[in-house]
């Protein structure tokens, strides 16, 4: 209870640092939802409509790279965007790009799955229906999508629950710096390792409301399907 | 309608969340390349030394850091990869070979300060009457009471792996513990299980209120801890500040950054003793 009260208070104060942290957060996480569901959506909806060859271990793959722990893909990361790595060129190592980029990749396969999962659950008849209908590939593709949005938004959302609860990543290719990539986990983290419980349960509220908002906005959306 | 405006209010405060301006950081006339990347230990960084002295810094050249604290293994490491401009660590055997290799350009003392081996205040080995540093261990080790070790290669685990060494002792066996995490980290574990650890006393200063720790043994010129920086060297990369790291070089070893160093204090005590000779 008093960790509640001191986030309520540390939040209602006005404490800059706390308010530019979780803005940072939610700011890194909108940008690496757009870029994992950009082509995670319709990659999803490519492995629901699709009829080709090695589609079946496509899915099993993007399934298992799920379970890919956010360290490793983080280290993955840094091998290419470190300035000795291949891409060293593009300077993002330690810089929001860097943390953007580690997090899409994180939530790309979720938001690939989800869409992928959730159209599977739709009525088979209206794509089936599509299809007699003559449609094309990506008129198909567009039209599913339309149809099932609820499936999209909720898809969006686990993407952006992922991201914003994730610290591997952020912490890796952040580098937890200080007014430019220190986000809600990786305070977290450090206040813990500081032994500052306190402080690091009162982010934990904050990260849980997020949650809890996305987790209610998800159910809203299945709501209005 | 009822859909369509509550998708326009989510889609409307998405975008103003998007668009929150990054609080930027005070400081005057921005150099060309404003931004220098700073790779230290976690004992810089979490004792609150950077964060009181770096504005100054900022304040003075225009400059702003930015700080990745890690062990000081991986932040030498970030250096050879070219990955931060300056290293600002304590180990001084890798520091040399980290030079020797071409990695830095130039290497500075800059500080110090010193490590105490941290127990519990029943004191089962008895260092209390320990004759020095390599004594102390080996009671420790006799004893099997527990010690928690930092594990990570850092300028701490370093030093504690040689002084086990001086001591003729392979730590192994369940009184051994490697955390692999920082300093704060492994005292709160030490002070769970009520085991002796060695630390920097920065640390320990910054978090003593929150332990039951005490200090067990301290003073051997064994347990010294000196701090030095080292700019990388600019050839590895093109995007490397080279600039901005000298500037940072010049000014923590000037008198204006090393009065500052000696001015931070917590609870009353200075934690580093800054020490750089011209």
């Amino acid at each position: 209870m008093d960790a509640l009260g001191q986030a309520l208070s540390l939040l209602a104060t006005g404490d800059t640092e706390t308010w530019w942290t979780v803005g940072t957060t939610i700011r890194f996480a909108l940008w690496s939802t757009l870029f994992s569901a950009l082509p995670g959506v319709p990659l999803g909806a490519v492995l629901y409509l699709g009829r080709f060859r090695g589609k079946r271990a496509l899915a099993a793959a993007i399934n298992a790279s799920m379970a890919v722990p956010t360290v490793v893909i983080g280290l993955f990361v840094y091998s290419f965007i470190s300035r000795s790595g291949p891409l060293g060129f593009l300077n993002i190592m330690y810089e929001p790009a860097g943390v953007i980029l580690g997090q899409s990749l994180l939530a790309l396969p979720l938001a690939a799955a989800m869409t992928h999962t959730g159209l599977q659950k739709m009525d088979p008849r209206y794509a089936e229906t599509l299809l007699t209908l003559g449609a094309g590939f990506w008129r198909r593709l567009l039209a599913i999508l339309r149809e099932g949005r609820f499936v999209v938004v909720q898809a969006v959302l686990a993407s952006f629950g992922r991201v914003t609860g994730e610290v591997g990543v952020s912490m890796m290719l952040g580098g937890n710096i200080r007014w430019h990539t220190r986000t809600m986990t990786t305070t977290i983290a450090l206040d813990a390792s500081k032994g500052e419980f306190e402080r690091a349960l009162s982010l934990g509220v904050v990260l849980l409301a997020v949650a809890l908002t996305v987790n209610a906005l998800s159910h809203l959306a299945a709501r209005d399907a | 309608m009822n859909r369509t405006a509550r998708t326009v209010i989510v889609v409307a405060l998405m975008a103003l969340i998007a668009a929150l301006p990054a609080f930027a950081m005070g400081g005057k006339e921005a150099p060309a390349n404003p931004k220098v990347r700073l790779a230290t230990t976690t004992s810089t960084e979490n004792s609150g030394l950077l964060a009181y002295i770096l504005p100054y810094f900022t304040a003075d050249t225009g400059y702003t850091v930015d700080v990745v604290a890690v062990g000081t293994g991986a932040a030498l490491k970030l250096g050879e990869n070219a990955d931060a401009d300056i290293v600002l660590v304590h180990a001084r055997a890798l520091e040399d070979a980290f030079m020797a290799a071409g990695h830095g350009t130039e290497r500075r003392d800059v500080m110090y300060n010193d490590f105490i081996v941290l127990g519990p205040a029943a004191d089962p080995a008895g260092l209390a009457s320990a004759t020095g540093a390599v004594d102390a261990f080996k009671r420790i080790a006799a004893s099997g009471a527990g010690f928690v070790s930092r594990g990570d290669n850092s300028g701490t685990d370093v030093k504690e792996k040689d002084v086990w060494k001086a001591a003729g002792v392979s730590p192994a066996g369940s009184w051994y513990k490697e955390a692999g995490q920082g300093m704060e980290q492994v005292i709160i574990m030490a002070d769970g299980l009520q085991a002796y650890t060695l630390a920097d006393r920065g640390t320990w200063l910054a978090i003593k209120d929150k332990s039951s720790l005490v200090i067990a043994y301290e003073g051997d010129p064994t347990l010294f801890n000196p701090y030095g920086i080292i700019t990388v060297n600019p050839g590895k990369n093109p995007a490397i500040n080279a600039e901005g790291a000298r500037a940072l070089l010049l000014w923590i070893t000037s008198k204006r950054g090393q009065e500052l160093i000696a001015s931070f204090k917590v609870g009353g005590e200075i934690l580093f003793f800054p020490d750089y000779r011209p």
